[in-house]
């Protein structure tokens, strides 16, 4: 196959040895889950359960709402203690609901519904059991599957690409995947290939996994209409435009999505999902995270329940040593930094890292001399030195106007920045701004439609009132005139019946 | 007399014209400014700003009188448009000292009585008499005229909770090194 490498990348050191070796293990099922209802990107899910409520493993706990949102169920048999605020497991440490239950231990599933047959469920069916099973997009991005495999109503989708670059350093959860189920995934892309009605998959393995290749190339063997195809190992490989420019050569429009070009980007954990929901009706309560870091004594992956706090991780992986200087959830390029150990393990936990100050390498930053690697590197083509520049004077519209954007806040600028300026920092706390600011105009442009929608009202009802009233008046005069011309005959008839009694 | 009638009538229709034509072609034009930034304005007529109205406030922005900032559901994009309109620079530090606020009934203090719903300038209250009013949170611009209208303070004014949807990363602090 043609490959057309994109643009800038870096080769950032992969530390992907720590747990590569290592085979998937079950983590320790915690005394205590805490499952947020917002797992995902879109409206949190709406908790259908009460406190001190049964529930069994893989029970739907939480409903979605709106939709773009995904269920949630429940990971372990047991009793619901609590339904309320728990940190999240993002940078902010802002608390958001989270249902808490406490395992019996028996770890019972509910009934489930499978599916002998699953090539013979029509597209949308498929679809169906996918959003009932509340799956996301594992990579990170947390998107609602069931939205994306629907997309092609919107736009005939001919190409489904399967993302198993896992470019981010230390993370190998992906890798492991691949070696260990790949027959499982296979028939989770021709189940989604089902639903979209596409034709083709490719499955898209950096070379730095050999093993993972080999193993996915021999489960597609037999399968035409999947292909895999092996690229070279360069960071953000695994972002969707990137990846799609990688295989297909074709460029996504600047604020355009691939569905656009007819093709949608899975990832591989969400086929493997997507193979046990539609065949075994299994909902989404465990997936693989990789937990490494030099400061974990044994890196390794695990399979992990969705709600485990990471603690437990790192204590079945022999324990931390030292101080992390950082807690990430994700890779190191674009992973979220978590406030303590008490979060808990979501769908998008693709991996958790305690890594060491040596690791963060925190270093003062020094002034920009436009040496433009930053430029070299982008993958997107944009010039981030311009604009940071901007963004660090308030100059917003300006970033906007150099491409903002475009950005994917894959963090090469930051990166290879020999000055160390924080250039990734700077675009994310702008995207932040730009979108809290168009939400505020938004506002006081509604408020401005409903303002004058109501001065209007008030003044249609006071020319209504006007005009009963001056109605009114009409009829009175028009009575009082009746009256007038009837009194006459009337009164003289009164006056003599009155002449009458009285006499 | 009739001589004294007749004069002082002729004056007085003479000097009256001339005063309605004076006042046709000396018109002064409204300051075109202030009707541009009445526009920009909510217009929602709230007074958080401290003006009766949005005009009178637009008068005082135009005048240079109060700053570009003043209103607070405009927000930072508003003091951002009308400190590019009038060539000023806006210091939009000051702004999030107040932060926005949205109006709360508590259900536990609300009679029914309609009058927060009948106030409230953007239509952001729901509610019938003897039935528990309720704020629409989207359409409310935290004025406060409601809170003013309430005879059992139930309604009352609380800043906007910070949500993973609203929240994100603080500028970067840039630690520049000294180099000699």
């Amino acid at each position: 196959m043609k490959l057309t490498l994109f643009r800038g990348g870096v080769h950032p050191p992969g530390f992907k040895e720590q747990s590569a070796s290592q085979g998937i293990e079950n983590a320790p099922l915690p005394a205590r889950l805490y499952v947020p209802l917002q797992q995902h990107l879109g409206a949190p899910a709406q908790a259908i359960v009460r406190r001190g409520q049964q529930v069994l493993k893989g029970e739907l706990i939480g409903r979605a709402s709106g939709p773009i949102s995904a269920a949630v169920h429940a990971p372990t048999s047991g009793t619901v203690v609590a339904i309320g605020k728990h940190t999240a497991p993002h940078p902010s440490g802002l608390p958001i609901e989270t249902v808490v239950i406490e395992a019996d231990g028996n770890d019972t599933w509910c009934e489930l519904h499978p599916c002998d047959t699953p090539f013979d469920l029509d597209p949308d069916a498929i679809a169906a059991k996918v959003g009932e099973a509340g799956i996301v997009g594992l990579g990170g991005a947390t998107f609602p599957s069931a939205v994306k495999l629907k997309l092609k109503n919107r736009n005939p989708i001919h190409t489904l690409i399967i993302n198993g670059g896992e470019c981010e350093p230390y993370l190998t959860c992906d890798d492991r995947l691949m070696r260990e189920e790949s027959v499982a995934i296979v028939e989770g892309v021709r189940l989604m290939l089902r639903a979209l009605e596409a034709q083709r998959a490719l499955v898209v393995i950096e070379d730095n996994k050999p093993e993972a290749f080999a193993a996915m190339h021999a489960a597609a063997e037999a399968v035409s209409e999947v292909e895999v195809v092996q690229v070279p190992s360069l960071y953000p490989m695994g972002s969707e435009k990137q990846m799609i420019e990688t295989v297909l050569g074709q460029e996504v429009p600047a604020g355009g999505m691939s569905s656009d070009l007819g093709v949608v980007v899975h990832n591989v954990g969400t086929a493997f999902a997507v193979h046990r929901a539609v065949r075994f009706g299994e909902p989404l309560i465990e997936r693989i995270t990789t937990v490494a870091g030099s400061a974990i004594v044994k890196p390794r992956n695990l399979r992990v329940r969705l709600g485990t706090p990471v603690e437990a991780l790192f204590a079945y992986c022999g324990g931390i040593k030292g101080e992390p200087a950082r807690l990430l959830m994700g890779g190191p390029m674009m992973g979220q930094v978590l406030p303590n150990m008490q979060v808990p393990v979501v769908k998008g936990s693709s991996g958790i890292l305690a890594l060491t100050a040596q690791e963060v390498n925190e270093q003062s930053t020094a002034n920009c001399i436009r040496c433009s690697r930053c430029v070299r590197a982008c993958p997107v083509g944009l010039v981030p030195l311009e604009m940071a520049g901007r963004i660090r004077v308030g100059d917003f519209k300006g970033a906007e106007a150099w491409g903002l954007r475009d950005c994917l806040s894959c963090a090469s600028c930051s990166y290879v920045c020999p000055a160390h300026i924080p250039l990734v920092q700077f675009f994310n706390h702008a995207k932040g701004e730009l979108t809290a600011r168009a939400q505020a105009d938004h506002k006081a442009k509604e408020t401005r439609r409903l303002a004058e929608a109501r001065s209007e009202r008030m003044e249609r009802i006071k020319a209504e009132k006007a005009a009963a009233a001056a109605a009114r008046k009409a009829a009175r005069a028009k009575k009082a005139a009746e009256e007038e011309s009837a009194a006459p005959a009337g009164d003289s008839e009164t006056s003599t019946e009155q002449k009458e009694t009285s006499a | 007399m009739y001589a004294a009638i007749v004069s002082l009538t002729l004056m007085g229709l003479i000097l009256g014209y001339g005063l309605a034509q004076a006042a046709r072609w000396f018109k002064v034009e409204g300051n075109p400014l202030v009707e541009e930034i009445d526009a920009m304005l909510p217009g929602s007529q709230c007074g958080q700003c401290g003006f009766p109205g949005c005009s009178p406030a637009a008068e005082a922005i135009a005048s240079g009188a109060a700053p570009v900032t003043l209103c607070p559901p405009g927000g930072k994009a508003l003091a951002e448009a009308l400190a590019a309109k009038l060539g000023v620079t806006a210091d939009l530090g000051d702004m999030e000292d107040a932060g926005p606020k949205l109006a709360v009934v508590l259900p536990e203090l609300c009679t029914g009585c309609t009058r927060c719903f009948k106030v409230c300038p953007t239509d952001a209250i729901i509610g019938a008499p003897k039935q528990l009013h309720l704020v629409i949170k989207d359409a409310c611009t935290g004025c406060g005229k409601c809170v003013e209208s309430c005879p059992s303070e139930s309604v009352v004014l609380r800043p906007i909770e910070a949500t993973l949807k609203s929240w994100y990363w603080p500028k970067p602090q840039m630690n520049l090194v000294e180099v000699v």
